[in-house]
């Protein structure tokens, strides 16, 4: 769609712009953390009785965690492994899904019948029990933290992908480059991908965001990797070291907060870049002037509803 | 219908065969040899052969396999390291706790989402659909653990509720109704977290039915007849937007079990979800493989059965 366009669709629906700027604030804070931030979060405190768990002052607008270290700052450090792991999981789970969706949609029969089913499958496993499984058996750590999420995540991806091609597969000028005798990679690759792609770009948006929840997740039951101090992390020590019962919020209430305005940013910029690629009028007979409807994600089919749960980033 | 029927029911097993591969090839394959589980510096060669024995580690894969299979026919599911006890006993018990924790807080949640989504889409564009939009969509980017343990450290301290489990401990009740009554004490903030966190996403679902039914053209219809909106929305819209909420409630049963992990995990809630957890702690993989199973397969079912009842609701399905 013409570049106008797209940017005045994506103004006029204000929800979309504000999950950006929400996002972007969190992507700013992650990169220039050793400047925001207040202290080293690598230096060793010298932990007395009276810095465990101290309440907010002057010195430490946030308090200090459990560790007698400064509340904020490892809130701001932890937007970088929040983010890390919500950006590589995701990108591990378009990879996978892309190429499923692609090769299911554009060869169709048989290969889409195995390849649908196999999707099918996995999306009815319960994925928290699963990756639970997977860490347990196979360690702690980011990078694995990384590849179990990103490997059960591209069902969505994959439905959406698919049902895509195969609408492009079916356009008069994939004919006509198969009638001149273009190949199916070719095809695939300068034809069908960069219609798919914008497509692939927003249920991106939404696969972070659900890759996200699931690190915080993870890393609050104590699957995280305990030498870096996520969100998930911070909240698994403050309520595991007794933050409960000392009375210390300060340590409780920020890292969650954190993750809801980045889980919700991607959210709402997510469901606007929909609106924008998927411009569908939006009217009802009984109510005039309905600016915003911030549906569930897509649907394909009865099944796919489970969209609106909370770990498909469909 | 017996055609559509035998398909789900043959794709609902066909999946069940899966996981139990799955299953099985994980504990495995993946690095982890149960034998290094019950691992002691003391242990003996000879003991250690003796424990691979005994769990019959000894034999080829496909004999395993083949053995693991018909004592999964048998129910039975092996021996927990930790308790030494048989893990099916185990399961049933904690079973029980995670489905009274999850019916109640899914029954609130679907009462909730149903009412404000209606609520939302009836007056569509004014401040009510506003806020249960913001709302729903921040109950959605909620952890649910977090949200529990704010509500917990709240609760606890201001109200005066129990930090955890399912009884006071060493209490002692005069009569049923007491012990239930402490029961509820216990289940009132897990529930309510529950219900709030998943309300979100039911609200945003039937919102978007409605609106989608406010659109087609036998409302306009309605509306030139002279029916009166509330009639419209009574008659004509609700039933409708009640078909698909069927299916979107049993499909979510999937995430419901992350749910009732994380809050069992911060309530101490004695039921599946802190098995898991305890048993990924303990190293105790029989257990662990055994809630997995169990976890997964009711969610198949509870999607089969979801199908079934649509295709029961809406005959069309059954056509295509």
């Amino acid at each position: 769609m013409p570049q106008n366009n797209f940017w005045q669709s994506f103004f006029r629906n204000r929800m979309g712009v504000i999950g950006f700027v929400m996002l972007a604030i969190a992507v700013a804070v992650a990169i220039f953390a050793p400047l925001i931030a207040p202290y080293d979060p690598n230096t060793t405190v010298r932990v007395t009785i009276d810095n465990i768990y101290s309440p907010p002052s002057a010195q430490n607008w946030l308090g200090t965690d459990d560790a007698g270290k400064d509340v904020l700052t490892n809130l701001i450090y932890g937007a970088r492994v929040s983010l890390i792991v919500g950006f590589f999981a995701s990108f591990i789970s378009l990879v996978i899904g892309g190429t499923i969706g692609l090769v299911a949609g554009f060869y169709g029969g048989r290969v889409e019948n195995v390849l649908m089913r196999l999707t099918d499958i996995l999306l009815v496993i319960p994925d928290l029990p699963l990756l639970i499984v997977l860490i347990a058996l196979l360690g702690r750590g980011m990078p694995i933290l990384i590849f179990v999420i990103g490997i059960l995540g591209w069902t969505g991806t994959a439905r959406v992908v698919r049902s895509q091609t195969l609408s492009v597969r079916e356009r008069k000028f994939v004919q006509r480059a198969r009638a001149i005798g273009a190949g199916n990679l070719y095809i695939i690759r300068r034809h069908i991908f960069p219609l798919v792609f914008p497509l692939m770009l927003v249920n991106a948006v939404l696969v972070i965001s659900a890759a996200i929840l699931n690190e915080s997740t993870l890393a609050f039951l104590g699957l995280g990797d305990p030498t870096r101090l996520s969100w998930g992390q911070m909240l698994n020590f403050a309520f595991s070291r007794g933050a409960m019962s000392a009375g210390a919020w300060w340590s409780l209430v920020p890292p969650g907060l954190a993750i809801i305005w980045v889980v919700l940013g991607l959210t709402l910029l997510g469901n606007g870049l929909e609106r924008v690629f998927n411009p569908r009028l939006e009217m009802h007979h009984l109510a005039i002037g309905d600016e915003m409807v911030a549906r569930p994600p897509q649907v394909v089919g009865p099944v796919a509803v489970a969209a609106v749960g909370k770990t498909v980033g469909e | 219908m017996s055609h559509y029927l035998f398909k789900k029911i043959g794709w609902a097993l066909l999946t069940v065969g899966f996981v139990v591969v799955l299953n099985f090839f994980l504990f495995r394959i993946l690095p982890g040899d149960p034998a290094r589980a019950v691992k002691d510096p003391r242990l003996t060669r000879q003991s250690i052969e003796a424990v691979r024995v005994r769990f019959g580690l000894d034999k080829p894969l496909p004999v395993q396999f083949l053995l693991y299979v018909r004592n999964l026919a048998q129910g039975d599911l092996g021996t927990s390291f930790h308790q030494q006890r048989p893990v099916a006993t185990i399961l049933v018990e904690n079973l029980w706790n995670t489905l009274l924790l999850i019916g109640a807080g899914t029954v609130l949640s679907i009462l909730l989402g149903i009412v404000l989504g209606v609520a939302a889409a009836w007056k569509s564009g004014t401040i009510i659909d506003y806020g249960a939009l913001i709302g729903s969509l921040a109950a959605w980017a909620t952890p649910t653990f977090w949200f529990g343990m704010i509500l917990l450290f709240w609760g606890s301290s201001q109200l005066g509720l129990p930090i955890g489990g399912k009884l006071t401990a060493g209490a002692s009740y005069d009569s049923w109704w007491e012990q239930w009554l402490d029961v509820g004490k216990h289940m009132l903030l897990p529930t309510v977290t529950y219900t709030i966190i998943y309300a979100g996403q039911y609200t945003l679902f039937m919102r978007s039915a409605v609106l989608d039914i406010f659109a087609e053209d036998y409302i306009l219809t309605a509306k030139a007849k002279g029916l009166h909106s509330f009639q419209i929305l009574r008659d004509h819209a609700l039933r409708n937007a009640m078909l698909p909420t069927v299916t979107v409630v049993a499909l979510n049963l999937g995430f419901t079990v992350a749910g009732a992990i994380e809050v069992e995990k911060v309530f101490s809630w004695p039921g599946l979800g802190q098995t898991i957890i305890d048993s990924v702690e303990r190293q105790d993989y029989p257990v662990l493989q055994g809630a997995f199973l169990l976890l997964a397969i009711s969610v198949i079912f509870a999607n089969l059965l979801a199908d079934l009842l649509y295709s029961y609701l809406d005959p069309r399905v059954r056509v295509t």
